[in-house]
């Protein structure tokens, strides 16, 4: 990492997120379930950053990003870098690629969907990749991507 | 879950919608038959639709089997409170099929996950109406010989009618081309639009129902509703554009047939009711022998049947 990034502290082993939409954290934090996890954790709100303006950056200690979490963000933080640290270096970075399928994540912009009415874990198809776009498996209705709300 | 539900048209595949068919002619030449003989199938109208419970509950009778069930929510104990999924597993309990009405989109489907036996969805809402399809497959396929390549003119709302969009996304396994007439308010939406240029299908839109009717082998109406429109006074404008009247028909080809799923209101003048070009009361006949193929399709009972 350069000088310039390190705007929060550095960690020694774990995960970085970078380049969360400013006000994407807290959405960033819920479709990774993060706030359960019991690792120490730094969060940057409101950080300067020449392609978003502002930015915000999540650092998790001691535990590395798989694949399909990583890909979660899709949905809330598509334009997200994360970097795989170990021993204060990046040794894989990691992009997010959209997922094929989304289940539990999002809300059904539908309010007449049967996801909203009843406790039905919420099941969508991937339609469009950029801008994301949702089919919902039950009301089989579309969420476009200013629409997604995180559960 | 159950793999032999019919939620949505798009459970089907080409060849199944096909076998359907084939299935609906053989019950159209022997429409009684004991198929369902000691088998009880659950009618759940969570909301009223006389038309459809009165064709599934006919097409269950002439298959022998016997209903049990409520035509309405407040009879029943939803209005307690109970959840759908409570509902669907004590019925599940009691019968082999459940055919359900639900105003609540979604809701067959998830029924469909939560039960043993296979749902047949009578209507979800705004969303999925698939035996309404089949029986306008039916009749497109009874009236023309075949599916292929045919010229398909929607007529109405297009925008919310749901009848028209499950049409759509069924003929569009056959090679059509489309004519969508609509008040700009009411117009296909893009969704569907561009899933057809993905696909290929030709189609063309218009405002003015007399520039088209000679072209169609199908003329499907569909209700022009007040409720539809923000503005009163665009009703009032477009309400009478959409009327289909006999004298319009003369140039029409030999083959073209009027469906409509009914009820209709205005949008098709009595006078056309004579016509021979007038199909929608006999669409709505063949509407029991597409569900008798539906559910036989469904028990996984093709082969007892009788041809
Ligand atoms: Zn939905």
């Amino acid at each position: 990492m350069t000088k310039k990034e390190l705007q929060v502290s550095a960690i020694e082993n774990g995960t970085v997120i970078d380049h969360i939409p400013a006000g994407r954290l807290f959405d960033v934090i819920n479709v990774l379930g993060i706030q359960d996890m019991e690792n120490a954790m730094t969060f940057g709100a409101n950080l300067k950053s020449n392609k978003l303006g502002k930015k915000a950056i999540v650092k998790i200690w001691d535990r590395f990003l798989e694949d399909d979490e990583v890909n979660k963000l899709a949905l809330v933080a598509p334009s997200a870098k994360i970097n795989i640290i170990r021993d204060y270096d990046v040794v894989e970075k990691k992009k997010v690629n959209v997922p094929e399928r989304v289940i539990g994540i999002v809300k059904c912009m539908n309010p007449k969907c049967i996801t909203n009415s009843e406790r039905v874990r919420t099941k969508f198809t991937v339609v469009n990749d950029s801008p994301i776009v949702l089919k919902c498996h039950y009301c089989e209705k579309l969420t476009d991507q200013e629409h997604i709300t995180v559960l | 879950m159950n793999s032999r539900s019919l939620v949505s048209i798009e459970d089907y595949s080409k060849e199944e919608m096909l076998e359907v068919l084939e299935l609906a002619s053989e019950f159209e030449k022997n429409p009684n038959q004991d198929l369902l003989k000691g088998k009880v199938a659950a009618s759940l109208f969570f909301e009223p639709s006389t038309r459809t419970r009165l064709s599934f509950e006919t097409a269950i009778n002439r298959l022998g089997g016997r209903i049990v069930g409520f035509s309405d929510a407040s009879s029943s104990s939803v209005t307690k409170g109970e959840t759908l999924k409570d509902t669907i597993k004590m019925v599940d309990n009691y019968c082999d099929l459940i055919i359900m009405r639900h105003p609540v989109e979604g809701a067959a489907r998830y029924a469909s996950e939560v039960a043993e036996h296979p749902v047949l969805n009578a209507g979800d809402g705004a969303n999925q109406h698939p035996s309404q399809t089949m029986l306008d497959l039916y009749s497109i396929y009874k009236t023309q010989g075949t599916l292929e390549n045919l010229h398909i003119c929607m007529v109405g709302d297009l925008k919310y009618g749901r009848t028209v969009h499950s049409l759509l996304q069924a003929m569009s396994h056959f090679h059509p081309t489309f004519h969508f007439v609509a008040p700009e308010s009411l117009k296909m939406p893009e969704a569907y639009k561009l899933n057809l240029n993905k696909l290929n299908i030709p189609y063309f839109e218009y405002t003015e129902l007399d520039e088209v009717v000679d072209r169609a082998d199908i003329l499907y109406m569909t209700r022009v509703q007040r409720e539809r429109f923000a503005d009163p006074l665009e009703y009032e404008k477009v309400k009478n554009v959409y009327i289909l009247r006999n004298a319009m028909l003369a140039n029409t080809k030999e083959n073209m047939r009027i469906l409509h799923p009914l009820p209709r209101v205005n949008e098709i003048d009595p006078d056309v009711d004579d016509s021979v070009k007038a199909y929608y009361f006999e669409q709505a006949r063949n509407g029991v022998f597409a569900r008798q193929a539906i559910i036989a399709k469904a028990l996984g009972l093709e082969k007892q049947i009788a041809r």
